[in-house]
């Protein structure tokens, strides 16, 4: 077993994991309507290859990639091509192109699907590369990168080590968690042809010790295969951010931005992901469903679902056993970092993990006080950062400040609000920083 | 009903963790020392004590209510400044000198700056430096025997200590405080049972308080013995005059104390290399108040030049970019 190494910050959270952690992932079902962003990953938006009146079946393509970085999409299930049009992307927080679908509730399959493949010695690494890109497979663990790009590092940057993210630190969600316990051999077999795609020797799958369930089944699915390390990381938020586990097992930091896992020769996938593309291999079938788990103290019955790409979160709520009482807030994903929605009319994107519904009671917005400079957002900060000075500039307006203090370096976890006894929105003010920043840089790079 | 759906900025949840605990977690802390302060000097001490809390607090909603904002008085800061006001005073002083000081700690040190938050020095320790320049006498002399309750105005052990390098007291009455001086300073025993649970609590670093009395101790070891090397009583440093209350209670106040570990450590290492100057070959018996008062004003600076190591630059990337006199923060 790996000996975890000592990790920057990091806040104790309370897991709230009871609450849909012992519910078994089950099929949400077919919603009235599909919305499919052609936007739902980092990269080019995707190219529609329907128009609308279009039929469509399960699996069949709705858009190709645009350039290297980015991702197909496929219909969910069968139906019509109702329209292609702007809605309301609930991540990007803006109106997006969307292909909507309104399916016919056969569901039925495209008939050209790859055949289905018996073993990994029977597909190439070449072949798990293409198909990975061919699927519109992107990470599920909520950045939705290109899965395509990860499989091919760059020829001078030698890889040695792909680790398999099953930390989960996100409080509430329970999605890889219920994977882990009832799919752990199709997760190891997604595992194992990720590292082969990549040509990594090495593999290390990483749990934290709060989910002892996943563990034990997760060590009995690897024990098939060679090669495979199990690193139990301690439940610290966040253990699971792709730097901080990257610190965590094998002791190396990523460079700051634009430095990525390839510079210090990791490679890292989410436990959802390897899932979706041992799917794809073993069915044929693309990405055009993830595992959500719709949980909370809001909502009635807190459940884990199979739901289809696309589907409104006010259907899966409605699954759920609607909500306990008045809602105060809908948020898409887990507490720490997902964004909170206005309208439950919403979808499901590729890297929505959960809904999570919190109370009236809990939303209670408490008042914000002056700060009184304890330093425990310090503590806490897991990239080493200093958010009391980086939200002070940001807050007065003094960009330059700001950017001194490393604001770009900031990964939005979220433990420094979390942990401020003066309840100062921080993170907030940092994420205005960096648009700013951004923004700026963008105009540099246009004159 | 959609509309009533709250939108905010993640994260969605917050620690329960508040201002007011953590005051109110100091002012649990003070309890300890106030106590002996009483059991020590006698009913005099619980008189300073109410006058001063009662003060401080008066004059901060006093103040907030005539300039028209919010009154601030249930957040505790302003019994935190009132009472470590009082722990610093000698017992028999008279009533209206706790009370004048702490109206000048609220109003002039905190209040006129900006409130919680924005003085940039100690609240409790500026009023006492004000005390000791406006009444000098009594804040010198006016002294109690301990369990004795009579009036005594010869100096403070102290004195004597700085002057042979040694005391006439046993390291019991150092302990439990069996001694002339400040109402709450004197008593070790409570004071380290406040401290140390703020530190359980988490509410103080340990490296102020280590820095603090390590430097005192070791350079009183040094060179606290007139006429030799290494022979100095290290101990007995910490545990005379004001170091403990004040390394554990009033250098470790958030507001005029860096923000980050290591500039902690380097606060509570010069807070005792001034303590300790000023002790042996200054004019004055004791130095904590202007030690850390100074430390107050150079905590920007140790904040802006101390900063912790981020993620992914390597100590040697630190290095080069510091060198470069380049972005190091």
């Amino acid at each position: 077993m790996i000996t975890i190494k000592k990790m920057f910050g990091g806040v104790a959270v309370p897991h709230k994991k009871g609450l849909s952690e012992k519910s078994p992932v089950e099929f949400a079902g077919i919603p009235g309507e599909l919305v499919l962003f052609l936007s739902q990953h980092i990269g080019a938006p995707s190219v529609s290859t329907v128009k609308p009146k279009d039929a469509v079946k399960r699996g069949q393509v709705l858009a190709e990639p645009r350039g290297f970085v980015s991702a197909a999409l496929h219909a969910p299930t069968s139906g019509v091509v109702k329209a292609i049009e702007p809605r309301f992307h609930p991540v990007q927080a803006r109106m997006s192109e969307a292909i909507i679908v309104e399916p016919d509730g056969k569901h039925e399959l495209f008939e050209q699907l790859s055949p289905a493949v018996s073993g990994l010695d029977s597909i190439s690494a070449e072949r798990i590369k293409a198909l990975a890109r061919e699927i519109g497979l992107v990470g599920l663990g909520g950045a939705a990168f290109p899965t395509a790009v990860k499989l091919a590092p760059p020829e001078d940057k030698p890889i040695d080590t792909y680790l398999l993210n099953g930390a989960e630190c996100e409080p509430y969600i329970t999605a890889d968690h219920r994977l882990m316990l009832e799919e752990a051999g199709k997760v190891i077999f997604g595992f194992k042809a990720s590292m082969k795609a990549s040509g990594v020797k090495r593999g290390i799958i990483c749990i934290e010790d709060n989910k002892p369930d996943a563990i034990e089944s997760m060590k009995e699915a690897m024990s098939a295969y060679d090669g495979l390390e199990l690193a139990v990381l301690s439940a610290r938020y966040p253990r699971g951010g792709e730097k901080q586990l990257i610190q965590a097992v094998l002791g190396r930091e990523v460079p700051p931005p634009p430095g990525l896992p390839f510079d210090v020769g990791v490679i890292v996938s989410n436990v959802g992901t390897a899932y979706a593309l041992a799917d794809a291999i073993l069915t044929g079938l693309p990405l055009v469903e993830r595992v959500v788990s719709v949980t909370g103290e809001g909502v009635a019955n807190p459940s884990n679902f199979r739901a289809l790409i696309g589907t409104p979160v006010s259907y899966l709520i409605e699954k759920a056993g609607g909500f306990t009482g008045t809602p105060g807030k809908v948020v898409m994903g887990g507490p720490m970092m997902g964004p909170a929605v206005k309208s439950l009319d919403v979808p499901v994107v590729k890297g929505t993990s959960g809904i999570l519904v919190l109370t009236k009671e809990q939303a209670a917005q408490e008042p914000v006080l002056p700060c009184i400079r304890c330093g425990k957002c310090i503590d806490v900060c897991p990239m080493g950062l200093q958010p009391v000075w980086m939200s002070a500039y940001a807050e007065r307006g003094l960009i330059e400040e700001a950017e001194g203090y490393r604001v770009m370096d900031c990964c939005e976890c979220g433990a420094c609000t979390f942990t401020c006894p003066a309840k100062r929105p921080l993170v907030q003010w940092i994420r205005m920083a960096k648009a700013e920043i951004s923004s700026r840089r963008n105009a540099q790079r246009k004159s | 009903m959609e509309n009533r759906l709250l939108i905010t900025s993640s994260p969605h949840i917050k620690s329960t963790r508040t201002v007011q605990g953590i005051m109110l977690d100091v002012v649990i802390a003070l309890i300890p020392a106030a106590i002996a302060g009483v059991v020590l000097f006698g009913f005099r001490s619980l008189l300073v004590i109410l006058a001063s809390v009662a003060s401080a607090v008066a004059s901060e909603a006093v103040y907030q209510i005539a300039v028209k904002r919010e009154v601030t008085i249930n957040d505790f800061s302003a019994v935190i400044t009132g009472l470590l006001l009082a722990l610093t005073l000698p017992p028999n002083v008279p009533v209206w000198i706790p009370v004048i000081g702490s109206a000048f700690a609220i109003v002039i040190v905190k209040q006129v700056f900006g409130g919680l938050g924005a003085n940039f020095v100690n609240p409790a320790l500026a009023a006492r430096a004000f005390l000791l320049a406006a009444w000098p006498l009594h804040m010198t002399q006016d002294w109690l025997n301990p369990r004795a309750y009579d009036a005594v105005t010869s100096a403070t052990p102290l004195v004597a200590f700085n002057s042979t390098g040694q005391t006439a007291l046993t390291f019991k009455q150092l302990f439990l405080g069996q001694r002339l001086g400040s109402l709450g300073e004197t008593c070790i025993l409570a004071l380290l049972i406040g401290g140390l649970y703020l530190i359980v609590r988490d509410v103080i670093d340990y490296r102020i308080p280590l820095g603090y009395l390590g430097t005192l101790a070791i350079g009183t070891w040094v060179f606290g013995k007139p006429g030799a090397f290494f022979q100095g009583d290290g101990l007995s440093a910490m545990l005379l005059g004001g170091a403990f209350i004040g390394s554990f209670f009033m250098a470790t106040d958030y507001v005029t104390s860096p923000v980050t570990p290591r500039g902690r450590l380097y606060m509570g290492i010069g807070a005792g290399i001034i303590t300790l100057i000023i002790r042996l070959w200054g004019g004055y018996p004791e130095g904590v108040t202007y030690a850390i008062l100074f430390m107050n004003l150079v905590t920007p600076l140790i904040d802006r030049y101390v900063v912790p190591r981020y993620y992914g630059y390597g100590h040697d990337e630190m290095a080069r970019r510091k060198a470069a006199g380049g972005e190091t923060r």
